[in-house]
């Protein structure tokens, strides 16, 4: 965890109270809506379908305990008793008034948290892998980073009216667990030598135009990081479009001028600026590092008795099989959570949820969280010998559903149900689908698998790289859905491409079905995954199969 | 459904004004008192452009008890409005997913 100091923290306490003074100047009728528009959204505040919602910035997808009871505590006294977890790793409160936003962010404050640059045409929360700091595969923990990041990009006078909207991902794993391909910027952490740099992705995206990112670095020594992220913003500020908000992010900048061309402009702009104030020496990294609390690891033995023995109940050792993963240190293991149970909203945890893991977290995770980008929480450090005690525990919590990374681990955005901008239900579409793949068993044989659904097409659950991509449209006010396949977000990212024509609300879910009988009639044995049979085979057999019923 | 944000004003039937309230963002009906409801039966129901246009600038022209005014068709039943598609079914009644503890 890293630790506010106290710049950090009178920082956030003053922002509060500009924001509390705006708001009663707007509900004085001082400030007409016009005026207060921008500087609710500056502080995450969107007005949606029935009421505010608050979007809470979690810097990095890390929360402390702490944090998460804090948010509890605001889903519980200003809200409707839960929130949302976002692919942005973020948290949104969907029924908060204005008139008490001021005193839900002073608690949120009051915990180190915020909803600061989480909307508007700025640099947005930099998100990563949800494993950083635990797994064995990373070079290093990624979060040094994507902090440095955060406190360069936070308020930064020369981007906060960028043409359009900035993100910025980062891993430092070989598997890529944050989709940085389909950033505005990916940044991926690797070794030449001795030395520690960044290959440099941009111009990746999904939404109405989707594309996958570009290369225009292939190392970047470590110490250059901010002045070249810098020279990359400068050469998007003023050549991006501000003409058409659709053409207005830096994938279009890319696409329309060159990867070459972009490259070139920003090696020429970087050239200006790379020896100057931002160059990174080792003592400013220290600085940062300091401030981050590593836990005190005990030495333990993997794979101990208690765990052997708990394996024996066929139930634990589901769980166990798709929801705990490696650790760096021996006798420690890595656990997602799911907040995906069959027949609930995917992301939504409730207020106990929460308390319940901040406590599970202190109790055998080191007060550790983490958010992930797949809406599921990751419980970053926690000893083996606690997983059967801990999966007893969730499962307490209905938080021990056995599907992480199987079909029924659906990413979907709030759609319709709460967005002004969606034309589609997303939610229900999502509950249906896990309803229908709710038997362990057979999504167990159905294996890897991910399923991401939006409400519409700025493709806010992520549909372009789902192993299925559902995306709603809207036919003479009614629901339809295109199928997309062979879409995938890790290090290998791909566009799914569609299938054919949207079906009708009442089809979708057959159609799906369908697909996943292809895909297991087709399959050349149970260890060749869905996504690698619908490369093998294209997308004929299943495009014929989906449809062949209507 | 396509967003009201996104349209161009098109009246093709029975219309009424829908905002949400400033303070707490509760979805509200002008009324033909040109006040606020949160009941959609108590909506000024307008059936022609200029009718809707009127009624839409008398909206616009509060800046403190309601914001996002927009025209929203709607059914009509024994004089009274009720929503005449899914997205202000769903503005009316709430989400048609159970939330929160309740899911």
């Amino acid at each position: 965890m890293y630790v506010y100091d106290e710049f950090d923290r009178t920082f956030l306490s003053e922002r509060v109270a500009d924001f509390r003074d705006q708001v009663a100047r707007r509900l004085s009728g001082e400030l007409n809506e016009e005026e207060f528009k921008p500087l609710r959204l500056m502080n995450g505040v969107y007005l949606q379908l029935h009421a505010y919602m608050l979007r809470v910035c979690i810097p990095y997808g890390t929360l402390s305990s702490h944090q998460m009871r804090a948010l509890a505590s605001v889903a519980r006294r200003y809200d409707r008793g839960y929130g949302h977890f976002t692919t942005r790793q973020n948290i949104q409160f969907n029924w908060i008034k204005l008139a008490e936003l001021p005193d839900a962010m002073d608690e949120l404050a009051a915990a180190g948290i915020h909803g600061i640059q989480t909307s508007g045409n700025c640099i947005r929360n930099t998100t990563t892998d949800p494993w950083a700091g635990a797994t064995p595969e990373e070079i290093e923990d990624p979060r040094l980073y994507a902090e440095v990041i955060r406190q360069w990009s936070t308020l930064h006078p020369e981007f906060t009216y960028l043409p359009r909207k900035f993100k910025i991902a980062i891993t430092a794993a070989k598997h890529d667990r944050a989709a940085i391909r389909v950033h505005d910027i990916g940044l991926r952490l690797h070794r030449r030598g001795a030395e520690t740099g960044f290959e440099v992705i941009v111009g990746g995206g999904l939404g109405r135009t989707p594309f996958v990112g570009k290369t225009i670095r292939d190392f970047l020594p470590k110490q250059h990081l901010l002045s070249y992220l810098e020279a990359i913003l400068r050469v998007y500020n003023s050549g991006g479009r501000r003409d058409n908000i659709y053409k207005a992010r830096i994938k279009i900048q890319v696409h329309e001028v060159g990867t070459e061309e972009f490259a070139r402009r920003v090696e020429e702009e970087w050239a200006q600026i790379r020896d100057g104030a931002l160059l990174l020496d080792e003592a400013a990294f220290d600085q940062i590092r300091d401030r981050f609390v590593t836990p005190a690891f005990e030495p333990l033995d993997d794979a101990p008795d208690a765990l052997a023995e708990a394996l024996k109940n066929p139930d634990f050792a589901r769980w166990h099989a798709n929801s705990v993963g490696p650790h760096k240190v021996a006798g420690h293991a890595i656990v997602t959570v799911s907040l995906k149970p069959v027949g609930k909203p995917p992301g939504d945890a409730t207020a106990e949820q929460m308390d319940g893991i901040a406590d599970l977290a202190d109790a055998f995770a080191y007060g550790e969280i983490r958010v992930a980008h797949e809406q599921n929480l990751t419980l970053p450090h926690v000893r083996q010998k606690d997983l059967p005690e801990l999966w007893r525990r969730l499962d307490a919590l209905g938080l021990a559903t056995p599907n992480v990374g199987l079909i029924s681990d659906i990413i979907a955005c709030p759609g319709l149900d709460y967005c002004s901008l969606a034309n589609a239900r997303s939610i229900p579409l999502a509950q249906r689908l896990t309803e229908r793949f709710a038997d362990p068993d057979r999504i167990a044989d159905i294996g890897r698998m991910h399923i991401n659904i939006s409400g519409c097409i700025n493709a806010c659950g992520h549909h372009h790289v789902g192993h299925i991509g559902i995306l709603g449209v809207e036919k003479k006010e009614q629901e339809f859905y295109q199928v997309t396949l062979g879409g995938k977000g890790n290090h290998k990212t791909k566009l799914g491409e569609l299938i054919g024509p949207a079906v009708s609300e009442d089809e979708v879910v057959d159609v799906v079905e369908r697909i996943v009988d292809t895909y297991l009639d087709l399959r050349a044995g149970p260890s060749e995954t869905f996504i690698a049979a619908v490369q093998r085979l294209g997308l004929e057999p299943f495009k014929e199969r989906a449809y062949a019923a209507r | 459904m396509t967003s009201p944000l996104q349209q161009k004003l098109k009246i093709t039937g029975p219309t009424a004004i829908t905002a949400n309230r400033l303070a707490d963002g509760v979805v509200v009906w002008l009324t033909p008192q040109r006040t606020w409801s949160e009941a959609i039966a108590d909506a000024a129901i307008a059936t022609t452009s200029d009718e809707v246009h009127a009624l839409l600038a008398s909206a616009q022209a509060d800046e403190l008890e309601a914001v996002g005014a927009y025209p929203a068709r709607v059914a009509v039943e024994d004089g009274k409005a009720r929503p005449a598609n899914l997205r202000e079914r769903i503005r009316v009644d709430g989400p048609t997913v159970a939330f929160g503890s309740a899911a």
